[in-house]
């Protein structure tokens, strides 16, 4: 009898340590789904990194420049354009509409990426 | 006297010059520089380091002019923190040719960002030298938030579009094309309708000996696509320029000196007043190459070139600013 009561409590007590780790992890889970990994896209090398980033509505994509040379971020569709970035200058625009966009750098074309907003 | 010279290069084009199998390229990386001649469809090509002795007889040219390039004023990052210093070690070494040029070619990129302070140095610094006569296209760089509106208003006097133009100086006929505006996601360089439709106008009623040198920013020819070195619509430019028996192309924006001849057509880029980018591919990215210092004035340069009236040929050479 004794022996059920233990298993008992510490079956209650392993039930509420579970739930309340279910909780964080749904907490976890839930501000993931709000905000993406980066918010950041940093321009290394004549590239964006990263290449392509998805991101719910809402999300502020900020955009720094770390090469020796100025770069733009310029939308393909004219939904957004950057002043000229020197070194280390950054760059942010808040999507709120769902959709994907494509962007590029204007003064080396070559210079391509895309954001996908959900 | 140049027949006799050791390391001569001579390739025969045979035919008439144009043939595509005479395709030929004559490279010379940054610091080497070398001067190029081409003549009834024979190539000859000297190396830098060889120049001495031909100066006495090819240095004069009834036409002799410079082109300097990328001077990029306000940069000031490793590879170069001085740009300013190595436009004058530039304009000095114009000074010292021995033949006065008559006139310079900046092939654009003359200011980094664009800014009215930058534009203001260089003119100061080109005021001191000899040639008086400064004749630009913009880069990339000088047409930088305001779509060349600053540019066109500085340098573009006469101009047409967003400032391409053309002059005749003792019977050869030069064209400035802008190939840096509205460019597009994932593309080269580009030229535009209404700049090949004017290009077509212009060179119409030129007799088809005049030798003809088109100088623009980006190379009209694809050096290296992939990282943006070529020109989207260069090939119907250039198409235009066929019937002509001697074309000279001198473009800049690659920071290095690099040479192709491909039938009448001697396409040329020169070296930057400011600072070096790596050879085509064998980098990361096409970004500043840094330099020990004690080595930058060799990856440097400007571009001499003399035009001999009657032969058909213009003579590129590059200088170090070493």
């Amino acid at each position: 009898m004794r022996r059920s009561v233990s298993i008992a409590v510490l079956t209650v007590a392993l039930a509420t340590g579970v739930g309340t780790i279910t909780v964080d992890q749904k907490n976890i889970l839930a501000s993931a789904q709000q905000k993406p990994e980066t918010t950041e896209v940093k321009i290394d090398n004549f590239s964006f990194g990263p290449a392509t980033l998805t991101a719910p509505v809402g999300t502020t994509i900020t955009w720094s420049n770390r090469d020796d040379i100025p770069h733009t971020v310029v939308s393909t569709d004219g939904v957004f354009k950057s002043k000229v970035l020197d070194t280390d200058e950054k760059f942010s625009f808040t999507f709120s509409k769902s959709g994907t966009y494509p962007y590029f750098c204007s003064i080396h074309p070559k210079m391509t990426g895309k954001i996908i907003v959900q | 006297m140049a027949g006799k010279l050791k390391d001569e290069i001579l390739y025969d084009h045979n035919h008439d010059g144009i043939d595509r199998r005479g395709f030929l390229k004559c490279m010379a990386w940054a610091g080497t520089g070398a001067l190029c001649v081409m003549s009834g469809g024979v190539l000859k090509s000297y190396s830098l380091s060889r120049l001495p002795e031909l100066s006495s007889k090819n240095a004069m040219g009834e036409l002799n002019f410079v082109q300097i390039s990328d001077s990029h004023m306000g940069f000031n990052k490793p590879a170069n923190p001085d740009v300013a210093g190595t436009l004058k070690a530039a304009v000095d070494k114009i000074n010292a040719l021995s033949v006065a040029p008559e006139f310079m070619l900046h092939t654009g990129d003359i200011s980094h960002l664009s800014k009215p302070e930058e534009f203001d140095t260089v003119d100061q610094i080109l005021k001191s030298a000899r040639p008086k006569d400064v004749f630009y296209v913009p880069g990339e760089h000088d047409v930088l938030n305001d779509d060349g509106k600053q540019f066109l208003e500085r340098y573009g006097k006469g101009s047409k579009g967003a400032g391409w133009y053309s002059f005749d100086k003792k019977g050869a006929h030069f064209i400035g094309l802008v190939n840096v505006m509205n460019l597009k996601a994932g593309g080269l360089g580009t030229l535009g309708h209404e700049q090949l439709e004017w290009l077509e106008d212009d060179v119409k009623h030129l007799k088809h000996s005049t030798p003809i040198v088109v100088f623009a920013h980006i190379p009209l020819w694809s050096v290296y696509p992939e990282w943006g070195w070529g020109t989207e619509d260069s090939a119907q430019a250039l198409s235009y320029l066929k019937k002509f028996g001697s074309v000279t192309v001198l473009n800049g924006h690659i920071h290095q000196t690099l040479q192709k001849i491909e039938g009448n057509v001697t396409f040329h880029t020169a070296a930057s007043t400011a600072f070096p980018q790596p050879e085509p591919g064998k980098a990361a990215s096409p970004g500043p190459m840094k330099v020990p210092a004690e080595q930058l004035k060799s990856v440097l340069g400007i571009t001499d070139v003399n035009y001999v009236q009657g032969q058909h040929a213009l003579a590129v050479v590059d200088s170090t600013l070493a």
